[in-house]
């Protein structure tokens, strides 16, 4: 068993794990935050993804020890008190979620997505990089118009 | 329609919890003392358990118990049951093997459970489930549906002989064989449907708790339908009488089918929390779903289609085997028999139709109801034949279809459905006018001048939704009726409280149910509350699956809107001195029409909840139920095409155009609709192009995880182009079909009639892979040369 500290939307968070705990238990068992899910176990589906240090992460394939210290955002950490993201505003606009599943990693990657490429991306970009991220219910179709629609409102936000 | 009403395309209330990581899934509950369970499963397809050692499992940390089947026996819990009573052309009853949780003498597939460890965490659990010792005596294993059937084969169960659980029919034979063999021109192909695991991207969870105290249990799953899961919970696997169980189905990921039914998983569960005296909570893995969860599809099939000198089909022959897999699973049955035989007409007029069905038990996961559910499958085969007979006959598919198309309705076919009402040729010229079918000759030149090869495949299907009616299914075998309840509670403030058997696990229930009530009352979406999930809070329900929310679920919301507007009225006209057949309810007020006397909608609530002036022997509330029985099926019926360009170097196929041209009747709100076809139509080019469930000789999965079964990306699939016609579907009151399934229905048999139609050979199965394509166009290459 190790202390894990680390910072989850701008809280410092501590928990004793098993060294062998991903970081995805540590944020869903042990911190309480089960917005990030876990949808395969091969690493293929992108439910679990978060920012670690700004970056897009795959929490399922990241040991918690890793992110000890660094700075992680989820999904219940990225609207601004009751103010959606223009991302997650735009997923609702646009219908880009049914079950919801798969919804949170996939905003997270799409926020990220954007931050990389800037706020003009074309479709081919977006499907290319969602590529990560499996989604059963929406056919991506609305999941991409979301993510256009997000990428131009970022660049004003 | 106002702009919240029918017909709008209102944004998801529920989308706020999704979006923001607040959703309650299964796996998310934690209940207090909760414990762990983790499943041990045979590594081998079919083999004897000789025994089972525990010793070194119960000591290891947090180990509360290893539980086994012989104890599930001992405590009087009972098989799993298939519900739909099929019987063989000779009367014979379907053979049903023996299904148990945990299986302690037989497994029967790679997967199946034999026992489960209790622990305090699930990494304790997983822990001590690789240390429990199980003396397995291995068989040889069966794998192959058309082998199973072969004398000298394993055998999976006694009551099976030749592994065959039944031989069904529907139509005329000798009627059919006529036409086929007078007529001018048979098509015949051979055809496989491939093999498929539904993967919702949440996998199969329970939390399972008995309460001591209350001498009650609770079970919190992963369901399409809470209140059959209580009901075969209690009925058959004697875990708990009804009022003792209360069944919740929160948030779900996802279901296509996979989550009806009522796995060994959750039943164990709840057997194991009250022998343990906690709360047990089981979350699959990606790779246990694949060998847990109930697959779908895996049909070979024959069949020939006649024609006469004007190309008109006269017959149509069709011969299946399905493979129903190690066990039985609850709908397994009726999925290759009435969901699946009953729509071989397709489109056409045909006058006379033969199928055979023949079922059989392989050394693989059971395979039940998949999106769809039998009407691809159908449609496949309908679809494949045209589009080839339309090739052979050298005439275009889409003349080939209108030629056929049935155009009077109703219209009685001669495999049980008779279909209501349907405007085909509006489809077809809605979907051809979207993809320029007429410019595809030019489109096709450009490409081959860049190397490039284009096809374009066209598939005209239909479905039978909402199932169904009671007494119809019930006469052909069904356990269940399937009907739907709704209950309308109007509170004394005026908001509302709809409780629907329905269950929405992505539908959007929670929006689209509460349009219906501002349609009709004219109140903001907002001030409705759709309840629904919970058995504790819904009394019955059947649940969500077929296409049938909406049909079936929408039409009980309506009977009791009905009657909470009868008794809304006969209060107003009290209160208003006026005639109850003159007061009218819009935008939150109650008027009497021509005049200004009116009431806000709260003040007519409160009314009813005071009671200091209700009319002469009126109860007091304003709260009503209904049941909806459907009187027939629905039938969702449209035309999909597809144009593709195939890359001859490498067999890549990239889907250039996609368009769908659905009729689902009347539509609630247009931006649910087209989000459930675009999801349908990913999951059928997934069939088509990507997805297939494979198995070795051995009975090993090879497909196991999403590094090996390729489930279609972003990149895979373009934006699709949707678009809907309507003729008013006469059978429930809101004129609904139904579109759930449609998507994954009418695209596999468009995607291959258009792959086969670039490459040139029609011998191409599904999934067409890079490598199938270029085998297929390597061989016609090699054949002529």
């Amino acid at each position: 068993m190790t202390k894990v500290t680390m910072t989850v939307n701008g809280k410092e968070v501590s928990a004793d794990v098993e060294d062998r705990t991903l970081l995805t238990d540590y944020l869903r068992e042990h911190i309480g935050l089960t917005g990030t899910h876990v949808g395969c176990d091969t690493s293929q589906c992108g439910a679990c993804v978060v920012h670690v240090d700004g970056k897009a992460v795959k929490s399922c394939t990241m040991l918690a020890a890793q992110a000890a210290g660094k700075s992680v955002t989820t999904i219940e950490g990225l609207a601004n008190g009751h103010d959606l993201h223009p991302m997650q505003q735009a997923f609702n606009d646009n219908h880009a979620l049914q079950c919801g599943f798969c919804t949170p990693g996939m905003i997270m990657t799409a926020v990220d997505m954007v931050n990389r490429l800037g706020n003009d991306l074309d479709e081919d970009t977006i499907r290319h990089e969602l590529e990560g991220n499996i989604c059963r219910c929406t056919g991506y179709h609305n999941i991409v118009k979301a993510i256009k629609d997000a990428a131009g409102k970022m660049a004003s936000a | 329609m106002g702009a919240q009403g029918i017909g709008a395309r209102v944004a998801r209330k529920e989308d706020r919890r999704f979006i923001t990581g607040k959703g309650r899934y299964t796996d998310d509950i934690k209940m207090h003392g909760m414990t762990h369970a983790a499943f041990v499963r045979s590594p081998h397809a079919h083999a004897k358990v000789n025994g089972l050692n525990a010793d070194a499992a119960l000591a290891m940390p947090g180990v509360h118990a290893v539980l086994t089947g012989d104890q599930l026996v001992g405590d009087g819990v009972g098989n799993l049951i298939c519900g739909w009573m099929i019987h063989s052309k000779d009367g014979t009853p379907m053979k049903m093997g023996a299904y148990r949780a945990l299986e302690h003498e037989r497994v029967r597939h790679v997967g199946q459970a034999v026992a489960v460890v209790v622990a305090d965490t699930d990494e304790q659990a997983r822990d001590a489930a690789a240390a429990v010792e199980v003396d397995y005596e291995e068989l040889p294993a069966v794998i192959d549906p058309l082998e199973a059937r072969k004398p000298g084969a394993p055998q999976l169960h006694p009551e099976a002989e030749n592994n065959t659980i039944y031989e069904w029919e529907i139509g005329e034979q000798a009627a059919t064989e006529a036409a086929i063999s007078s007529a001018a021109h048979v098509t015949k192909l051979h055809l496989t449907n491939n093999r498929l695991v539904p993967n919702a991207m949440e996998p199969r969870s329970a939390v399972a708790n008995f309460d001591e105290a209350e001498d009650h249990y609770t079970l919190y799953t992963t369901s399409q339908n809470p209140h059959v899961a209580r009901l075969v919970l209690s009925a058959f696997y004697n875990i708990a009488p009804e009022h003792k169980l209360r069944v919740i189905a929160p948030d779900v990921g996802g279901g296509f089918g996979s989550k009806i039914y009522i796995y060994p998983e959750e039943m164990v569960c709840l057997w194991a929390s009250k022998r343990v005296g906690r709360p047990v909570k089981w979350t699959a893995d990606r790779s246990e779903a694949f060998v847990t969860d109930a697959h779908g599809r895996d049909h070979v099939t024959s069949a020939e289609m006649a024609f006469d000198a004007n190309n008109r089909i006269t017959g149509f022959k069709v011969n299946t085997l399905a493979n129903l897999g190690a066990y039985m699973s609850l709908f397994s049955s009726s999925v290759p028999t009435y969901l699946y035989a009953t729509l071989l007409s397709g489109q056409y007029n045909i006058p006379n139709i033969y199928c055979t069905v023949d079922t059989v038990y392989t050394n693989t996961v059971p395979v039940d109801a998949y999106r769809g559910a039998g009407r691809p499958e159908a449609t496949y085969v309908v679809e494949r034949m045209i589009e080839t007979a339309a090739r052979e006959l050298g005439i275009s598919p889409a003349e080939l279809r209108r030629i056929n198309f049935i155009r009077e309705f109703p219209h009685q076919t001669p495999v049980i459905m008779a279909y209501d009402a349907g405007d085909y040729d509006a489809s077809l010229s809605a979907a051809m006018a979207a993809i320029d079918y007429d410019g595809f000759p030019a489109r096709r030149s450009a490409a081959e001048a860049r190397g490039k090869l284009r096809g374009i495949g066209m598939a005209a299907y239909i479905e039978a939704c909402g199932i169904a009616p009671s007494a119809a299914v019930g006469s052909l075998g069904a356990g269940v009726g399937l009907w739907e309840s709704a209950e309308v509670r109007v509170n004394p403030v005026g908001t509302i409280e709809i409780l629907t058997g329905s269950h929405s696990h992505g539908q959007g229930h929670e929006t689209t149910f509460a349009q219906l009530v501002s349609e009709r009352f004219g109140l903001p979406i907002d001030n409705v509350q759709i309840v629904h999930g919970d058995t504790d809070k819904v009394q019955f329900g059947m649940g969500t699956y077929g296409s049938r929310s909406g049909a079936v679920g929408m039409s009980a919301i309506v009977k009791a809107l009905d009657k909470v507007e009868a008794k809304a009225k006969k209060i107003a006209a009290h209160l208003l001195e006026s005639a109850e057949s003159d007061i009218v309810i819009e935008n939150g007020e109650v008027k009497v029409a021509g005049t200004d006397k009116s009431l806000g909608w709260h003040e007519v609530c409160l009314s009813a909840y005071t009671a200091h002036n209700l009319p002469e022997g009126m109860e007091p509330g304003l709260k009503e139920g209904a049941f909806y029985d459907p009187t027939n099926f629905t039938f969702p019926a449209g035309t999909y095409i597809c144009e593709v360009e195939v890359d001859p170097e490498t067999g890549v196929t990239t889907i250039i155009d996609f368009v769908a041209a659905d009729d689902f009747g009347n539509i609630i709100n247009p931006m649910i609709v087209e989000g459930q076809v675009h999801g349908g139509i990913t999951q059928g080019i997934g069939q088509a192009m990507l997805e297939h469930a494979v198995y070795d000789e051995g009975g090993q999965l090879v497909s196991a995880s999403y590094m090996d079964y390729t489930m279609p990306r972003a990149d895979d699939v373009p934006s699709y182009k949707v678009s809907t016609t309507v003729t008013v579907c006469p059978g429930n009151p809101l004129g609904i079909k139904g579109c759930g399934e449609a998507g994954a229905i009418g695209s596999p048999p468009a995607v291959i009639n258009a792959i086969t139609d670039a490459i040139g050979n029609n011998d191409l199965s599904m999934p067409a892979t890079p490598q199938a394509v270029w085998a297929a166009l390597n061989s016609m290459k090699a054949a002529a040369e």
